[in-house]
């Protein structure tokens, strides 16, 4: 059942709305400001995405970002997912459109990693809001941790794994 | 700046039209889609998004993880970090006011790392794309990883 969770939801809302009617009305505004948010940056990433999946070929992605890209691939990867914007549930669309194109799974770990926790602008904005100290230490903590991440992930996945997340983001990106 | 991603979309879409017509509407096509694909999920993770930034406000996570609340107050700021899905510009200016009324730098570093790399509310979207047990292993990996970043800022700020 696709919108099981939606319909959860829906259930938690009126639940709130009978108990805290204020409540679902301030939930109301907002949810609001977050769909303006949402319709900010998904459908332009998901038109990007589509192009890069339509004009960019899997040789060309597997050289760069592929098994035996090397550092240079980790690097990539670390920098598409942290030139990224957009909140993490972005990261998986474009990871599956990734791993069609053979980028190997490390490098995709990589980029959801850089995507979750080390955007440009949001860094600019942490400095600013918490300053330099918690920044600099949470950014140099966060290139270690992801990679780290990233191998042990990379490591423990096994071949009916990987078959699986690949044969599922064929089947997702058509 | 705002928009920046919808210039580079139109941009590239131009571009792309002017080469070849039918691998552009081939690519919107893909581009609907992964959004259809995503809708049931992205659409309750709004809803939950939405109550739960009215339910906290910052008075009741300040409670939560306020002044003098250590190692329980760090576990629990990961655990709200965990299970909230708020953005970061409203996320960080939140918890510079956490701070200036007394929450640990700890406690704040363990809430940002997990609102950020760990999503409970985003699973099931996760679990579409990488399978349950990878999903898992990577959000449990985030949260363990968060634990160490906050004892880290808390020491680099002591």
């Amino acid at each position: 059942m696709k919108y099981k969770f939606f319909f959860m939801m829906i259930v938690l809302w009126v639940l709130v709305y009978i108990g805290k009617p204020y409540l679902a009305i301030q939930a109301v505004e907002l949810t609001l400001s977050n769909v303006y948010q949402m319709f900010l940056i998904i459908p332009p990433i998901f038109i990007l995405l589509g192009l890069l999946d339509v004009w960019v070929p899997r040789q060309t992605m597997a050289r760069f970002l592929g098994e035996g890209s090397g550092i240079k691939g980790i690097v990539l990867s670390f920098v598409a997912g942290a030139m990224a914007a957009g909140p993490l549930y972005g990261a998986f669309p474009a990871a599956a459109v990734f791993l069609k194109k053979q980028v190997s799974f490390r490098n995709v770990f990589i980029f959801i990693g850089a995507w979750s926790t080390v955007k440009v602008p949001m860094f600019l904005f942490e400095w600013q809001s918490l300053g330099w100290r918690f920044a600099i230490t949470r950014l140099c903590l966060n290139i270690a941790g992801i990679l780290l991440i990233a191998w042990v992930l990379d490591t423990l996945l096994k071949p009916e794994d990987r078959r699986w997340i690949r044969q599922q983001a064929d089947d997702l990106c058509m | 700046m705002e928009y920046v991603f919808y210039i580079a979309a139109f941009l590239f879409l131009g571009i792309s039209f002017t080469k070849d017509k039918g691998k552009t509407m081939q690519a919107l096509g893909k581009a609907w889609t992964t959004f259809r694909t995503i809708l049931p999920q992205l659409l309750g993770i709004l809803l939950f998004t939405g109550m739960v930034l009215s339910i906290t406000n910052s008075e009741v996570i300040s409670r939560i993880i306020g002044q003098q609340s250590g190692w329980l107050g760090t576990l629990g700021a990961a655990v709200i970090g965990s299970l909230t899905l708020i953005p970061g510009f409203v996320a960080l200016p939140m918890c510079a006011l956490l701070l200036r009324n007394g929450a640990g730098y700890m406690q704040i570093g363990a809430f940002v790392s997990t609102l950020m790399m760990v999503g409970v509310v985003t699973f099931p979207m996760e679990k579409l794309y990488l399978g349950t047990k990878t999903a898992a292993i990577r959000n449990g990996l985030a949260f363990l990883f968060s634990l160490l970043v906050a004892v880290i800022i808390g020491w680099v700020h002591r």
